[in-house]
This record gives C-alpha cells, sequence and structure tokens, in this order.
C-alpha cells in the first residue's frame, strides 16, 4: 500500500493511502471525539460528533469513514468544527434522560463525558424522550431503551463478534430502537446473556441487572453464613475500577476488600477449576478409551451453553457434562463445606463474583439446584463488586493483602489460567498429560493454545496417540469451528470454546472500557499470577484431593455425577 | 388460501440467500396477505437471516404489514387540511367505538385501520375512506352509523 502525506493541525504526518482521517489523527496523539465508532466493527459516520474540516471540501467530514488524501490539509478544532460537534452532540442530548446522578453509569458513560469534554452549559433543544419502556425481562441485562442513542455498537457486537443478532435496528424514525425482533423482551429470545452489547454501549441503554441489593441484605442477615467465590478474570480486572492498571494483579487486595464488605468465608473459584480439570480431565481419557463421543467440548462458559442450546442443538452430546467451575462450587458449598463446617446448608447463602453477565442466568437454571437448594444463591460482576466497594468506603489500592480461606480456597496455577482463552484447555493438558504417561511435565507451558488469535489449533502427543486440539473464543469463532466439526472438514478429540473475546477477561461482566489492547493486559496478568502458584497442575491441589478422599471418592464418580455433573436441553433457534 | 407448495418452493428457491430478503418479503406478503411472526422465522431459517435482521426490514417500510388486514380498511387522512379539521377526535371516537389504533385489526377481522398522509381532497376534510368509498366531513357522532352499514353488509352477505 502506498502512503500519503498530510497534515492534521499543521503537523506533518504520513498514513497509509487508505486510511481514514480518525486513524491517522489518533496515531498522531489528536484527539477527535467520536460515538458511534467502535473500531473495525462499527464505522458508520452516524453520530457526526468526529466532524472535521478538510480544506477544499465544501462541507465538513466525518473523520471516522472519510479518508486520508495526498496534499490533504485536515483540522481538527477550528470554531466552526467545533460548534458544528456541539450542535450534534445537543441534538442527540435534546431526547435524552438527563438522569446522571442516578444512573448505573454515572461516571463511566461516554456520552457524559464527551458533554463534560464539550464543555455544554445548556441544551438548547427540548425534544420529547423515545415512549419505550426498560425491559429487565433477562436474568442478566436491563435494556433502557430511553437512554439509546441509536450508536449502534451493540449491534455490531452481537452480531459480527458473537454470530447471535439477538437485537438490531427496528422501526424507524423518531420509533426507532434497538430491540430483539417484534420488540420482543430480551429474555424471551435466543440471546445468550453474554453482556458483550453492555461492554460496548456508552450508555446505560443496556447494563447488567444490578444484584448488590439482595448480597448487602444477606450480608446484614446474623441468621445467614455468606460465602463468596472469586472468578479467575476477577483478580485481573477488579483494580481498574480503583484506578489500576490493567492486568495488574491484585488478588490479595480482593480478598482482603471482600472480608471488609463481611462475607464470612472468602474462597476461590479457582478451587473448584480445578476440581473442573479432575472431572473433565478423567470424562476426555474415558471417552478416548472407551470410545465416546468426540471431540468433547468445554463447558464451563455460560454463554456458549446456551449459544449451542439454541444454534448447535446435535453437538449437545459432544458437550462435557461437567457443570462450571462456579456451580461445582456451588454444590460443594452447600454439601461438603456444609457438612465439615457444621453449617445447617439452608442457612448458607452462596454469592459469586464474576467477568460474567451469562452467569447470572446459569445460577437460576433450574437444575442448579444438587444441593437441595439453589447452589448459587446470587452472582454479581466485577463491575457490581466494584460498585458495593466504593458504597463501603474501601480504599481499594491501600489494603494489605490477605490469603483465601481453606479448604475451598485452595489453587493451583492451572485454575487461574481458566480465565483466559486457552487455559482450560493447557490446564487439562497438564493433568492429563501426567496422569496418561505417568511422567512430570517440564516446562508445564503449552503456549500454542495461548494468545488472541480467533481459533486456534494444536496437537500433543499423549504416550503414543496424537490428540488433536481447537480453541476458539467469541462465538463468530466458535461457529467456524463448530462447522467445520458439522461438515467433516476437520476432526479433533477436544475443543476447548469461550463465548467472550479473550475468556473470561473479556467478559460481559468486566470493568468498562474492555477492548483489545486491555484484554492483552489482563491475559499477561493471568499467566503472571501462574508463574507465581507454587502449585500449577490440578491434581496436585491438596484440598482438591481431600475433597477426593474425604467426600466424592473419585473422578466420575457416584456423588461427582450428583453434584457435579450436569445435562442439557434444545432451545431453538428462535 | 396460501398454496403451500408454492411457498415452500419460494423458500427452497432462495435457500441461503440473505440478498433475496426483500424480494421474498414481497411475494410472502402477497401470497399470506401480510407477514405473521411464523412467516418471517421460516424465511429467517430459510434465507439464513437473523430474525431480527428480518424485523427489522419488515418495520423499516410501511408497505410490510404484520398484522391480517381486516374485511373492511378504514383509511384517515392526516394531511394537514384534514388534521387541523379533526382528524384526531375521528382517531379517538374510532379507538371508542373499535379499540383501534392505527396499523391494528380488530379482534372479529371486520375492520383495519391507517393513517395515510393527504388523499387529495383537502376541500372535503376530514375525509375518511373505507374500501373505495370516500367520507367528506365526517363528525365523530357519524361514525358508529357508517361502521354499521359495513357490518350490515358483511352478515347479508355471509348469510346469502
Ligand atoms: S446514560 Fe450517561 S448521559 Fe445518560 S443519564 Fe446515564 S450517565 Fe447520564
Ligand atoms: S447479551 Fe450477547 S447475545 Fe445477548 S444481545 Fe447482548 S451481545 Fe447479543
Ligand atoms: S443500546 Fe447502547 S450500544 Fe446499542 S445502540 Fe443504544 S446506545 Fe448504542
Amino acid at each position: 500500500m502506498s502512503s500519503v502525506n498530510l497534515t492534521i493541525d499543521g503537523k506533518p504526518v504520513q498514513a497509509e493511502a487508505d486510511a481514514t482521517i480518525l486513524e491517522t489523527a489518533r496515531r498522531a496523539g489528536i484527539k477527535i471525539p467520536t460515538l458511534c465508532y467502535l473500531e473495525e466493527l462499527n464505522v458508520i459516520g452516524a453520530c457526526r460528533l468526529c466532524l472535521v474540516r478538510v480544506e477544499g471540501a465544501r462541507a465538513l467530514q466525518p473523520a471516522c469513514v472519510a479518508r486520508v488524501a495526498e496534499g490533504m490539509v485536515v483540522r481538527t478544532n477550528t470554531p466552526d468544527v467545533l460548534q458544528a460537534r456541539r450542535l450534534n452532540l445537543e441534538l442527540i442530548l435534546s431526547n435524552h434522560p438527563r438522569e446522571c446522578l442516578t444512573c448505573p453509569r454515572n461516571n463511566n458513560c461516554e456520552l457524559q463525558q464527551l458533554a463534560a469534554d464539550f464543555g455544554l452549559e445548556e441544551i438548547r433543544f427540548e425534544g420529547e424522550i423515545t415512549p419505550y419502556p426498560v425491559d429487565d425481562s433477562s436474568p442478566a441485562l436491563v435494556r433502557d431503551p430511553r437512554k439509546c442513542v441509536l450508536c449502534r455498537r451493540c449491534v455490531a457486537v452481537c452480531e459480527q463478534v458473537q454470530g447471535v443478532s439477538a437485537i438490531s435496528v427496528q422501526e424507524r424514525g423518531f420509533n426507532t430502537i434497538v430491540a430483539p425482533a417484534f420488540l420482543d423482551p430480551l429474555g424471551s429470545v435466543a440471546c445468550v446473556n453474554c453482556g458483550q452489547c453492555a461492554l460496548v454501549c456508552p450508555t446505560a441503554a443496556i447494563h447488567e441487572k444490578d444484584q448488590t441489593a439482595a448480597v448487602w441484605a444477606a450480608l446484614a442477615d446474623p441468621q445467614k453464613h455468606v460465602v463468596v467465590q472469586t472468578a479467575p478474570a476477577v483478580r485481573v480486572s477488579i483494580g481498574e475500577m480503583f484506578g489500576l492498571k490493567p492486568g495488574e494483579v491484585v488478588t490479595g487486595k480482593l480478598v482482603a476488600a471482600l472480608r471488609h464488605l463481611g462475607f464470612d468465608r472468602v474462597f476461590d473459584t479457582d478451587f473448584s477449576a480445578d476440581l473442573t480439570i479432575m472431572e473433565e480431565g478423567s470424562e476426555l481419557l474415558s471417552r478416548l478409551k472407551e470410545g465416546g463421543r468426540l471431540p468433547l467440548i468445554t463447558s464451563c462458559s455460560p454463554g456458549w451453553i446456551k449459544f449451542i442450546e439454541h444454534f448447535y442443538p446435535a453437538l449437545l452430546s459432544n458437550l462435557s457434562t461437567c457443570k462450571s467451575p462456579q456451580q461445582m462450587f456451588g454444590a460443594l458449598a452447600k454439601t461438603y463445606y456444609a457438612q465439615k463446617a457444621g453449617i445447617d446448608p439452608a442457612d448458607i447463602f452462596v454469592v459469586s463474583i464474576m467477568p460474567c453477565t451469562a452467569k447470572k442466568f446459569e445460577a437460576g437454571r433450574p437444575e442448579m439446584n444438587s444441593s437441595g437448594y439453589q447452589d448459587v444463591d446470587v452472582v454479581l460482576t466485577t463491575r457490581e463488586l466494584g460498585k458495593m466497594l466504593k458504597q463501603a468506603g474501601v480504599d481499594f489500592d491501600s489494603l494489605s493483602e490477605e490469603e483465601y480461606d481453606d479448604p475451598l480456597g485452595i489453587s493451583t496455577g492451572a485454575g487461574v489460567i481458566f480465565g483466559a482463552t486457552g487455559g482450560v484447555m493447557e490446564a487439562a493438558l497438564r493433568t492429563a498429560y501426567e496422569l496418561v504417561t505417568g511422567e512430570t511435565l517440564e516446562p508445564v507451558d503449552f503456549t500454542a493454545v495461548r494468545g488472541m488469535a480467533g481459533v486456534k489449533e494444536a496437537a500433543v502427543n499423549l504416550n503414543g496417540t496424537e490428540l488433536k486440539l481447537a480453541v476458539a473464543h467469541g462465538l463468530g469463532n466458535a461457529r467456524k469451528v463448530l462447522d467445520a466439526v458439522s461438515s467433516g472438514e476437520k476432526t479433533f478429540h477436544f475443543i476447548e470454546i469461550m463465548c467472550c473475546p479473550g475468556g473470561c477477561i473479556g467478559g460481559g461482566g468486566q470493568p468498562i472500557p474492555t477492548n483489545t489492547e486491555i484484554r492483552a493486559k489482563r491475559i499477561a496478568g493471568i499467566y503472571r499470577a501462574d508463574r507465581e502458584m507454587p502449585r500449577r497442575k490440578s491434581h496436585e491441589n491438596p484440598a482438591v484431593q481431600a475433597l477426593y478422599k474425604e467426600f466424592l471418592e473419585q473422578p466420575l464418580g457416584y456423588k461427582s455425577h450428583e453434584l457435579l455433573h450436569t445435562h442439557y436441553e434444545p432451545r431453538g433457534q428462535f | 388460501m396460501v398454496d403451500s407448495k408454492e411457498w415452500e418452493e419460494l423458500l427452497a428457491r432462495h435457500r441461503d440467500q440473505p440478498a433475496a430478503l426483500i424480494q421474498v418479503l414481497h411475494r410472502a406478503q402477497e401470497m399470506h396477505g401480510y407477514l405473521p411472526r411464523e412467516v418471517l422465522k421460516e424465511i429467517s431459517a430459510a434465507l439464513n437471516v437473523p430474525l431480527s435482521k428480518v424485523y427489522g426490514v419488515v418495520s423499516f417500510y410501511s408497505f410490510f404489514t404484520t398484522s391480517p388486514k381486516g374485511r373492511h380498511q378504514i383509511s384517515l387522512c392526516k394531511g394537514t387540511a384534514c388534521y387541523v379539521r379533526g382528524t384526531n377526535q375521528l382517531l379517538d371516537q374510532l379507538e371508542r367505538e373499535l379499540g383501534l389504533k392505527p396499523g391494528e385489526t380488530t379482534a372479529d377481522g371486520e375492520f383495519s385501520l391507517s393513517v395515510v398522509r393527504c388523499l387529495g381532497a383537502c376541500g372535503l376534510g376530514p375525509v375518511m375512506m373505507i374500501d373505495d368509498d370516500v367520507y367528506a366531513r365526517v363528525v365523530p357522532e357519524r361514525l358508529a352509523q357508517i361502521l354499521d352499514n359495513y357490518r350490515l353488509a358483511g352478515r347479508q352477505a355471509k348469510g346469502a
């Protein structure tokens, strides 16, 4: 590609001939405001907040779609440019309910930030507010169409990244709305609850369902023994809510913060991730040995589970029957732990801190009550925990580090890497290799399955058997792998699928912003946390070993089947 | 009634052709009279276009309709002249009389209602059309009687 020379605000810059003015300016350190723009996914020039003046052009140009040219002279901050942008923002705000003080996105809203940056002092137009009511039918997400600026970022992500298209632009003119077909409630359609739409929404028009009140109530109830589990991905992201760098590993501070909130026990989903490896690894080996259905596909990610139930029902028997680590934890907290601690399971209240909105749906699935109670009572996202900590006045960064409680807080590095794409596969290989070969694995790293490539393929030799592996993250990538398997184009033995781009660290419940760069930093944090663990293979987890000895007896045994395994239902594509 | 063989063939001809969406919707509306939910689902599955996109197209073009047409089509003119002479009062009265809003059809399938831009009879406003009959300078009090004529006509036709 040939390159061109132009100037932006008097600064000479070079760019690829097909680059946009926006990309070029950003690379040169010149900030142009945007609202509807989402890199590579949504480039539609709709909001017109990125207008710039191009000398010789009659009208102001939207920088996100306008291309550079040789000799072009661009100005991004002349009075007419600023005035035009301001007018467009005022028009967008003219039918926006300006409830910032009581809004879920207060202080973390792109629209609010733009108004501040533009220095808006008044909004000269008073428009009618969109007539659509709030939709809280989904167990995971709330839609508030009044706050929608019709940027379509959510539509782009749901379609292009997730391959779901649960929502799209409906109706026209003033009645335009982003919604499912027939304006049906989100909870009634084939939405997988991944929350990727909420991550990219610039406003509070789609956000997680806030369940912090239920947790505050449980913490205040003296009758309740409130235990909490933290997913692997939360320890590398919660710091961002308090101004720390993305990917900073803050495990010890997270534990301290939860204890400070008043949880009776602070446990770790990494423990049940190790347990998942014992069960799922055994399942893989048994399917290989006994000619069971292959490829075996992982089942930790509830957005992915709902996706396959809707769109690939023919492959349901390929899924591992293992519950996700969150649900294994819940089942054990109200059985094994209840017995050990001598507490009536009716009094135990299990809270999960998850990077994920789909986990809210998963916890409410009717079959997730193998303890005789709902195994997990409430799921909070990383963002909701951040809010609780702020409400409680926790000065996160100044906390001193603390340790998880025994026994459900003991884990290995294999548990923590569940948080990144490829992690479940790698953790399973670390254990399967040693169980099959009887040799110690050195080094333990399987780097071929790491990284942000959408689909990763690898092979590994297990005592003479060549195991073919695939890893996909983001459901659009999952479709590619599943289509290749269904058509017979490819054969694999074991496939890991995570619903969200980057794996759980990029989940729909994570701090906003979550973008490619931040995902990469969180992944680096996950592998740092892994390296720092004294034990890095699930079968070496002493608390898991004790669990089998005292309670479960053996992987895939009778009790395991009762508590740790599940089944799936086809749901129909609509 | 819909010729199900013709319908199946139409879908089969456009299997996995998202670009044919508008064309297929047109044909479907001709065949079914309107575009009910089940028909849109069949189109979505056959052409491989997500249902949310299919409905997006249907709800964007006013040509497409998702509710069955009544036996009698009421059109109210909301052009400026008719509007100032009381289209809104007529709309209110129709809603009281039939429980009907623009774009809807009564539960008994007798009437459907639409609002149109300008029928070009501005001197006669407010203008209402039922099927091919034009009613000029309609006042709310006259509505009940006008509607009754059509109900009666329907009953007589059935009885005959
Ligand atoms: S969405 Fe943003 S701008 Fe709108 S009320 Fe909430 S914080 Fe304010
Ligand atoms: S939660 Fe996921 S599937 Fe549902 S609308 Fe949002 S992006 Fe689409
Ligand atoms: S819901 Fe959010 S992301 Fe989607 S169009 Fe509206 S403002 Fe944009």
